[in-house]
């Protein structure tokens, strides 16, 4: 078993646990032994567009202290946001004044020394376990499902802090495949969903929501898959009620399943997958 | 008598040492209104920020529990305002989104850790306002059992959460919708309704005071 430090967020405790046990359940049939870092606290969820932003580095670099004091190199996480903020602060901090300030400020805590890397689910199936050994692996394949696969913004932007060619992103329409799903890549895969304006001016999202899934289902998409707790909200809740009928779950509850998970109520349509 | 010389709001004093700062304030002369309630660390009633000389950081501590030190800047913060929003228990439901819609300024939380270090009850404050964020009620009500509403934490954060009434309104949660009802104490209560202890009681209350104490003595203590 290898060891892998793991950062939660507060969606996967949260309206996100689905995705967590799916994720979770594969990742240790892959022989990872997944080690949650102790009193971990939000990465902040947004990253701040101030120009002295130094004050919203120091929620994400207290969880890579934690990461320090596990003694690991490097922190896995499933949200995209998080993947986000604790990424940007990764490299936030290479820079030694920036990094001293921060230490100055956390004055309860045990010094950064940096270097630790941040792993997102998609980045760490591509790069170490490997899309041939993922399919040879996998319990039940998705069986030619056809899977329309949604990134969203922050998996690709900005670009210097994507998980994948921020135009041409083909990450997750790999692993979709490798789990025996026919990936339909659409072409709204990259829009927005609207974010937080779900909680000001839903009615943004519920138009912009509207035209992801059109763009799914016109593309003969059954399914769509998203590994965004913020994205899978909108898409799921905030569509209007002309939208087609297309489930969208989390990438971790298909990995989940394809790995043997026991199988929720709430993953339709892979039941008739198998 | 060793003396300290101490800074109430600005102006010197020389006290006894090892007086309270409550204590040092009131032999400097102080009636104390406001910012003093049981004397007995319980009420949080006198919250205390105080500096030392040489020291940078900003101290806070609870007035009746703290020792006064050679050259201490004291000032009192009898009351903190803070916002709490009505609301109906039994309206609500035991969940993140419950704390979050009432108190949506938990979502500025950057993790600074400053209601932490304020803390005179040496809570894992910070950790609380982050399991409130995941929406984990029972750990919020576990974190902040202790809690005296001293309001320090909540004058210190940066996010400006008014920690105290969140905890409140988590432990009431907590209690009301996840902790195990407390069947015993159900089923004891109409037994009492029911008379099953009236000849016992009226038994008691017909001994004369000489009996009383006898029996009293002769009581089974558990040990």
């Amino acid at each position: 078993m290898k060891k892998l430090a793991y950062f939660p967020g507060c969606a996967m405790k949260d309206q996100a646990r689905p995705d967590e046990a799916g994720t979770l359940h594969a990742l240790a049939a892959l022989g990872y032994e997944v080690a949650e870092i102790p009193r971990w606290n939000c990465c902040g969820t947004v990253h701040s567009l101030a120009k002295d932003d130094l004050m919203r580095h120091v929620g994400p670099v207290r969880n890579l202290i934690r990461v320090q004091g596990m003694g690991e190199k490097r922190v896995l996480t499933l949200c995209a946001m998080c993947y986000g903020t604790l990424k940007r602060s990764a490299q936030f901090v290479r820079e030694e004044e920036r990094l001293a300030r921060i230490n100055a400020f956390l004055d309860t805590e045990e010094d950064f020394r940096g270097g630790i890397e941040v792993v997102h689910l998609l980045t760490l199936l591509r790069d170490e376990v490997g899309y041939e050994k993922l399919a040879s692996r996998v319990k039940r394949t998705l069986n030619g499902l056809k899977v329309a696969t949604y990134y969203g913004c922050v998996l690709l932007r900005p670009r210097e802090f994507a998980v994948d060619d921020p135009d041409r992103p083909e990450v997750m329409e790999r692993v979709v495949e490798a789990l025996g799903g026919a990936p339909v890549p659409f072409p709204e895969r990259m829009e927005c969903c609207g974010a937080y304006l779900t909680v000001g001016r839903s009615d943004i999202v519920t138009d912009r929501v509207g035209r992801i899934l059109r763009s799914a289902r016109g593309s003969g998409a059954d399914l769509v898959v998203t590994t965004c707790p913020l994205c899978q909200f909108n898409l799921a809740e905030r569509r209007p009620p002309v939208a087609p009928t297309l489930p969208v779950l989390y990438l971790g509850q298909v990995l989940g399943w394809a790995f043997g998970a026991d199988e929720p109520a709430n993953l339709f349509p892979l039941g008739g997958a198998r | 008598m060793n003396e300290v010389t101490v800074f109430i709001m600005g102006k010197g004093y020389h006290v006894p040492e090892g007086l309270t700062i409550m204590k040092a304030m009131e032999y400097a002369g102080y009636r104390l209104g406001r910012g003093c309630g049981c004397r007995g660390g319980y009420c949080g009633a006198c919250a205390t920020v105080y500096r030392l000389r040489g020291d940078y950081r900003l101290y806070a501590d609870l007035a009746c529990q703290t020792p006064v030190q050679d050259g201490m800047y004291i000032a009192q913060i009898p009351f903190t305002p803070a916002e709490r929003p009505p609301y109906q228990l039994a309206d609500l439901q035991p969940r993140g989104e419950t704390l979050l819609s009432l108190f949506p300024e938990l979502a500025r939380c950057v993790a600074c850790n400053t209601c932490t270090k304020a803390c005179p009850q040496k809570l894992e404050v910070m950790d609380a306002v982050q399991a409130a964020l995941r929406g984990d009620i029972p750990q919020v009500a576990e974190l902040t059992f202790d809690c005296v509403s001293c309001g320090l934490c909540t004058m210190r954060c940066p996010a400006e959460i008014s920690h105290h009434h969140v905890w409140q309104l988590a432990r009431r949660l907590n209690g009301a919708y996840l902790t195990p009802r407390a069947l015993h104490v159900q089923k004891r209560v109409q037994e009492v309704a029911a008379g099953v202890f009236k000849a016992d009681l009226d038994a008691l209350l017909s001994l004369g005071k000489d009996a009383l104490v006898a029996a009293y003595k002769a009581r089974e203590i558990e040990s």
